[in-house]
C-alpha cells in the first residue's frame, strides 16, 4: 500500500494489499483532495466458521462486501452477526480459545495466509465498536493522531488530524479545542472521534459494530449520515441490530440466524420482498 | 380492568422485635470499631508525647554520636540512610514489580505458568521480613560480595520484601484498564507492545504509582532485612558500598540503651519514621484522586 494520493484507483485496486510491508502513506505526502481518493477494496467471506472454544458462533457463512457500499449486518441478539465482523479484521482471534476457518478475502488476498501480519490486517481493516472508547489519557487531537502514532509513525499530524475530523463531521465542533480530553466529549461526539480516529489511518475497509447503539437519536442521524459520506472512500460494514437504520444507510443487508447465513441481498428486496421465511418474519417483526 | 373498590394502603410500621435487633448489632458493631481504634490513638498518643520533645533542629542535622553520657546526638545518618536504601530498593522492586505484572494481565492471563507466578506472588507477601534479611546475609553477605555488610544489600533485602505487594497492586490496577481500549487500539493496527506502552501503562499509571508508594512506605519501616544487611553506624554516609544506618536500626539500638536520653531519641526517630510514611502515604491517595480508573 505504498500507494502515492494522485494514483488511479482501479491501478490500485489490481495490486495484493496486506502483504506489502510499509502499509502506510508518509504524512508529509500532499493530501489535496486525499478524501474523495477512495481506497475501498472488496471483502468476500468464503464458508466462514467461527468458534469461542467449543461454541460453534459462526457456520459456513459466504457474503461478499462491495467496495464503496454499506453492508449492513441484522439479525437477533447472539446470531453470530458481530463475530463475523470480528473475524474480518481478526479482532475476533483476541479472545482466548476463538479460532475460524473457511477463508476471509481482501480483494484476491486470503487474510489469514501465513505471510500476512495479522497488524497490518488491522491497519487495511478499521473497527469502529459499540462503545465509543476513546482513549482517557489522551487528547481530541492525541486521540486522532494514536492510530498513527500507534503504527510506529512519528511527526506532525496536525493535516491529518483534521482531515480525519472534517471526515468523521467533528471539526466544527473541536476545533477551538483539540487540546481538551477525548472523554470531555459527549457519547455521540465521542463515538465520532473513534471514527476520525479510524479513518486516520487511511483504512481500506470500515467495520462498524452497532455504531450508533448507545447513542440517542439526533447523534444516530449524525452517524448515519457520515455512513454515505465515509462509503465514497470506503467499504463499509456495519453491525446494527436496528433494522431501519440498516433500511436507511445499506445497499445490502445480510440476515443472520444462529450463526447462520439466512439471506443476502439488496436493502430494498431483503425489506420488501424476502426470499425466506424466517427473514420475512423477522424484518416484520414476528420474532427478534 | 374493571373498577374495584379503593383497596386501603397497607405498609405497617416496622415490628418493634427488628428495630430492637437493629439498635443491638448498630451497637455492636460501633464497640468493635472503637476498640480497633484504641491501639491505634494510644500509639500516635505515645509517639507525640515522647517523640515530641526529641524532636529539635539539631536532631535532624547531627549524627548518633554514639557515647554513652552526655550528648547523644541527633538521627542524621538514620534518615539519609533510611532514603537512601529505600530509594534503591524501590529503584530495584518497582520496575520488576510492574514488569511481572504486565506479563501475568497482557501474556500470561490464565495459562498455568501465569498461575504458578501468582501463587508464589501470594506466598511471598506472605514471608516475614527476617526471613529477606536472612537470605541476604547468607548470600550477599556471608560470601562477601563487595565486603559485608553495605547499605545496598539491605536494599536487595527491602526489594524482595515490596517485589510481592507492587506485583500484586500493580496487577490489580492492569486488571482495571477497560479491555475496550485495548480492543481499539489493537484495532487501529497497533503492535501489542505498543498497546501497552502507549495505552494500558499510561491510563494505569496513576493506580501504579499509588501501589508502588504504599509498598515503599511498608518496606521503609521494616526492622529485619537491615539487622543483618545494612548494619549500623552513626555516621552519615553516602556510599551504599557502607555499613549504613537507618531509622528502624537506630530505634532498635536506641530503645535497649539504658540512658534516658537515648532511649528519648528512640522515640524522636519513630515519630520522624511514622511522618515520613504518613507523607509518602498522603502522597499515594493524592494520586489515587485524580486517577479515572483503580
Amino acid at each position: 500500500m505504498s500507494t502515492e494520493p494522485g494514483e488511479v484507483r482501479e491501478e490500485e485496486r489490481t495490486r495484493p494489499t496486506v502483504a506489502t510491508p510499509s502499509p502506510l502513506r508518509t504524512p508529509e505526502a500532499p493530501r489535496a483532495a486525499a478524501h474523495v481518493q477512495s481506497h475501498a477494496r472488496t471483502v468476500v467471506l468464503e464458508g466462514l466458521h467461527a468458534y469461542y472454544g467449543d461454541t460453534h458462533a459462526v457456520r459456513g457463512v459466504s457474503i461478499t462486501f462491495a467496495a464503496n457500499e454499506v453492508t449492513a449486518m441484522i439479525g437477533p441478539s447472539g446470531c453470530g452477526k458481530s463475530t463475523v465482523v470480528r473475524c474480518i479484521n481478526r479482532m475476533h482471534e483476541e479472545i482466548p480459545g476463538a479460532r475460524t476457518e473457511g477463508r476471509i478475502l481482501l480483494d484476491d488476498k486470503d487474510i489469514h495466509a501465513k505471510d500476512v501480519d495479522v497488524v497490518s490486517v488491522r491497519r487495511v481493516i478499521g473497527m469502529v465498536f459499540q462503545k465509543p472508547n476513546p482513549f482517557p489519557t489522551m487528547s481530541i487531537y492525541d486521540n486522532v493522531a494514536a492510530g498513527l502514532r500507534l503504527s510506529g509513525q512519528r511527526g506532525n499530524f496536525k493535516e491529518r488530524v483534521e482531515q480525519s475530523l472534517v471526515g468523521a463531521g467533528l471539526w466544527e465542533e473541536v476545533k477551538d479545542r483539540l487540546g481538551a480530553p477525548g472523554i470531555g466529549l459527549s457519547g455521540g461526539q465521542q463515538q465520532r472521534l473513534c471514527i476520525a480516529r479510524t479513518i486516520a489511518v487511511e483504512p481500506e475497509v470500515v467495520i462498524m459494530d452497532e455504531p450508533a447503539s448507545a447513542l440517542d437519536p439526533i447523534s444516530t442521524l449524525k452517524i448515519e449520515e457520515l455512513v454515505q459520506e465515509l462509503k465514497k472512500r470506503f467499504t463499509i460494514i456495519i453491525v446494527t441490530h436496528n433494522m431501519q437504520q440498516a433500511a436507511r444507510v445499506a445497499d445490502k443487508t445480510a440476515f443472520m440466524l444462529s450463526g447462520e447465513l439466512i439471506e443476502f441481498g439488496p436493502t430494498d428486496k431483503l425489506f420488501t420482498n424476502p426470499d425466506k421465511k424466517e427473514t420475512e418474519d423477522y424484518v416484520t417483526g414476528k420474532f427478534g | 380492568m374493571s373498577v374495584a373498590a379503593p383497596r386501603p394502603v397497607s405498609i405497617p410500621p416496622v415490628a418493634a422485635r427488628r428495630r430492637r435487633t437493629d439498635r443491638i448489632m448498630r451497637g455492636v458493631l460501633l464497640v468493635m470499631t472503637l476498640i480497633a481504634l484504641v491501639p491505634l490513638v494510644l500509639v500516635v498518643y505515645y509517639l507525640l508525647k515522647q517523640g515530641l520533645g526529641a524532636i529539635s533542629w539539631d536532631f535532624f542535622t547531627t549524627d548518633p554520636t554514639g557515647r554513652f553520657l552526655g550528648d547523644p546526638g541527633g538521627i542524621r545518618s538514620a534518615i539519609i540512610g533510611t532514603i537512601l536504601i529505600v530509594g534503591l530498593a524501590t529503584l530495584i522492586a518497582v520496575p520488576i514489580g510492574i514488569g511481572v505484572a504486565l506479563y501475568l494481565v497482557e501474556y500470561g492471563k490464565k495459562s498455568w505458568f501465569a498461575q504458578a507466578v501468582r501463587y508464589f506472588v501470594d506466598v511471598m507477601t506472605g514471608v516475614p521480613s527476617i526471613v529477606f534479611g536472612l537470605f541476604i546475609y547468607i548470600v550477599l553477605v556471608l560470601t562477601g560480595v563487595g565486603g559485608t555488610f553495605a547499605g545496598w544489600k539491605g536494599s536487595v533485602a527491602l526489594a524482595l520484601l515490596g517485589l510481592p505487594i507492587v506485583t500484586r497492586s500493580a496487577e490489580v490496577v492492569l486488571a482495571l484498564v477497560p479491555n475496550s481500549l485495548r480492543e481499539a487500539a489493537l484495532a487501529l493496527g497497533a503492535p501489542r507492545w505498543r498497546v501497552v506502552f502507549r495505552i494500558v501503562l499510561p491510563t494505569a499509571l496513576p493506580g501504579l504509582i499509588t501501589g508502588s508508594l504504599l509498598a515503599v512506605a511498608r518496606a521503609a519501616g521494616e526492622t529485619a532485612p537491615l539487622l543483618f544487611t545494612a548494619f549500623a553506624v552513626n555516621g552519615t554516609t553516602w556510599d551504599l558500598g557502607q555499613q549504613m544506618n537507618s531509622l528502624p536500626i537506630q530505634i532498635f539500638n536506641d530503645v535497649r540503651q539504658p540512658q534516658a536520653n537515648i532511649v528519648e531519641r528512640a522515640w524522636g526517630a519513630a515519630l520522624t519514621l511514622v511522618a515520613m510514611i504518613l507523607i509518602l502515604t498522603l502522597i499515594a491517595r493524592a494520586i489515587q484522586r485524580r486517577s479515572r480508573y483503580a
